[in-house]
């Protein structure tokens, strides 16, 4: 069921001095939503406008359905692009907008403009066909600039950041319908954003990139529980790192020790480092608990000052001074009861705990 | 005091407009004057001098060569604006500084001399003096207009327009009139009215580089010499300002409605 419809092979651009993509090698999957995800300048767009033809690569190839589509202009390519600023013809009406792909198809007027009723119903925004461009709020001429591509019936549709102009309960209700559009038509999305919860919220899979290179392509989920990069753990979510020696491994426990935390347990399947080496150990800030009565040292445990606290609706974090450690521990407790007032003294003495099997072993460190 | 500062203003504005327009005036009171002599007070009504316009053969030849070469020019001038203002403003050419200022040095010769020059190169190089000639000359008067109207229409062009009329699947040639034509479309109507109207006025060059056909400013000065035909030139004179006027007028509206189109391609 898995039909792979675009195929990036080494692919490497330069420009001038530049590598603004370095070696993608990755396959997308028929009908999948794709996020390329990564800070600015990573070379997202790059890789995104290699895909719909604008850019050749220096070298590699794609191929898209099965067709070497390197040297393709942009006409010649099954792909359509939603443009990080819309693109919306500022001379044309909705309608002429939606339409203006369609000039060599062979529908008849009638049928043509019954597919543009279509799509106008399909984006939320019937009847709009006679509105100018100037007259669109940002979120209409997203949707036109979504119809236009999608009138096309594309194999592929490219996406630059396109919820990135728009205010943030905008962009969350934009994300939903996306999403929405995206099951419906079945088309296969590559998705360009550098907005982490974003494409953890809309995506089958993340390729995170950084600097050129791809870090690491897998679900949200697994991006999140178990990178395999200290970049990746770093930029998806918050992050504790703290840097241990390896013990022992047994059993699918690995038993390591930190100047910081003392011992810690970890369970792994494969330890990422020999004995006798050093890792990162990396706790997110949701998966550590405070004890503030029992103040004990023990296996993964290790005592703490309070630090400043920050309260934040749902939840709360608090920083955790530890000996020997210059930046606190970050810490996120759900408010299930109340404000968490009664626990906000700093300078009180806590205890910091955390389950063998809710960290991650990462084989780089700093 | 914010009035009487309004009106210094107003009566400021009286009579610079008095000044720029009473000369002006003149032209049409004389022509349908009654008489030879452009001189107070006036004889009678009449429309003779127009009529007399209609019956001169001469008159009549150097309407048509200054339409030809006006027209030409224009459109040539415009062309080579759109394909220069595209290069300047979107390939950010290395040094598209310097070239553009060498194009507009143009700008800032003296007529007189460009045109002894294009004279003297034209002798040099055997080319007979002709229509063909004046609007080469021309050429050089009206290209850098072209490009300053053309350039300010497509500074603020975005450039994603046109990738995505090719990625909706339209080659370079359909992009070029379905998005770029339609969008710098104003700009291109300013910039054939402008140099229509500059090659229709022009003088020096054309005296310089005409052969045996006038346009239309060398037939007028030819007839000056002639005091009884001065009345028919005022008449003449007063059909090109309303003519002119009409030209000018229009050219701002568009220019207006174009205003209003580059604010719509803002997000
Ligand atoms: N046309 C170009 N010419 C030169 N450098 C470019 C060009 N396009 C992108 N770059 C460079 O390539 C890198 C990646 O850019 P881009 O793909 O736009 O990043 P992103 O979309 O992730 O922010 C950046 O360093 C950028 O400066
Ligand atoms: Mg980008």
């Amino acid at each position: 069921m898995s039909e792979v419809i675009i195929s990036i092979k080494n692919v490497v651009k330069d420009f001038g001095s530049v590598r603004a993509v370095n070696n993608a090698n990755f396959d997308v999957v028929k009908g999948e939503f794709f996020s390329l995800l990564g800070p600015s300048g990573c070379g997202k767009t790059t890789l995104l406008r290699i895909l719909a033809g604008f850019e050749v690569p220096t070298t590699g190839t794609i191929e898209i359905d099965g067709q070497d589509v390197t040297l393709n202009p942009p006409n010649h390519r099954p792909v359509n692009m939603v443009f990080q600023n819309y693109a919306i013809f500022p001379h044309l009406n909705v309608a002429s907008n939606i339409a203006f792909g369609m000039r060599k198809s062979e529908l008849s007027k009638v049928d043509l403009q019954e597919k543009i009723d279509q799509m106008l119903e399909l984006i939320k925004l019937p009847g709009y066909g006679d509105r100018k461009a100037d007259e669109l709020s940002g979120g209409q001429r997203q949707r036109v600039a979504l119809a236009r591509a999608l009138i096309k019936q594309p194999k592929v549709l490219l996406l630059d950041e396109p919820l990135g102009a728009l205010d943030k309960k905008l962009r969350e209700q934009m994300q939903i319908e996306l999403r929405q559009l995206q099951q419906h038509v079945g088309i296969t999305f590559v998705f360009v954003t550098h907005d982490q919860e974003e494409a953890l919220t809309l995506s089958d899979r993340i390729a995170v990139m950084s600097q050129g290179d791809v870090m690491e392509i897998s679900s949200p989920a697994d991006l999140y529980e178990n990178p395999q990069s200290r970049f990746v753990a770093d930029f998806i979510g918050t992050m504790n790192f703290f840097r241990c020696t390896l013990k022992d491994f047994s059993d699918g426990v690995a038993v390591g020790e930190s100047k910081e935390l003392g011992s810690v347990r970890i369970q792994c399947s494969e330890p990422v480092c020999a004995v006798n080496q050093d890792f990162t150990l990396a706790i997110r800030p949701e998966k550590l608990a405070l004890e503030f009565d029992s103040v004990e040292d023990s296996v993964n445990s290790v005592k703490g000052t309070m630090g400043p606290s920050a309260y934040l609706g749902d939840r709360s974090h608090f920083y955790i001074y530890l000996q020997g450690r210059e930046d606190p521990v970050s810490v996120a407790l759900q408010n299930l009861s109340g404000s968490l007032e009664h626990v906000r003294d700093t300078d009180r003495e806590v205890c910091l705990t955390w389950s063998d099997d809710n960290c991650v072993m990462l084989a780089d460190y700093e | 005091m914010k009035s009487r500062r309004i009106n210094s203003f107003a009566v400021y504005a009286v009579i610079y407009l008095i000044f720029l327009y009473l000369p002006v005036a003149v032209l049409p009171l004389f022509s349908f004057n009654d008489s030879s002599y452009v001189k107070f007070p006036l004889v009678g009504f009449t429309l003779k001098w127009y009529s007399q316009l209609a019956d001169s053969h001469g008159l009549q030849n150097a309407l048509v060569n200054s339409l030809k070469v006006g027209i030409s020019v224009a459109i040539i001038s415009t062309i080579l604006g759109i394909f220069a203002a595209k290069s300047v403003t979107r390939y950010r050419m290395r040094r598209s500084g310097l070239l553009v200022g060498f194009i507009m040095v143009p700008l800032v010769i003296p007529e007189i001399i460009l045109g002894i020059s294009l004279l003297m190169t034209f002798s040099i190089g055997g080319v007979k003096l002709s229509l063909i000639t004046i609007s080469i000359g021309h050429l050089m008067l009206c290209v850098p207009f072209s490009m300053l109207v053309l350039i300010s229409r497509m500074e603020g062009f975005d450039k994603s327009l046109e990738e995505a009329s090719l990625d909706l699947g339209e080659n370079a040639w359909w992009t070029f009139w379905r998005v770029t034509f339609p969008i710098i479309l104003p700009g291109v109507v300013a910039s054939l009215l402008l140099t229509f109207t500059i090659s229709f006025d022009e003088f020096v060059l054309a005296f310089f580089l005409s052969g045996t056909d006038a346009t239309l400013p060398v037939h007028i000065w030819s007839q000056l010499r002639f005091p009884d035909k001065l009345p028919s030139v005022l008449a003449l004179g007063a059909i090109i300002v309303v003519l002119s006027t009409i030209v000018i007028l229009f050219a701002e509206l568009i220019r207006r409605g174009g205003v209003q189109l580059n604010k719509q391609s803002k997000v």
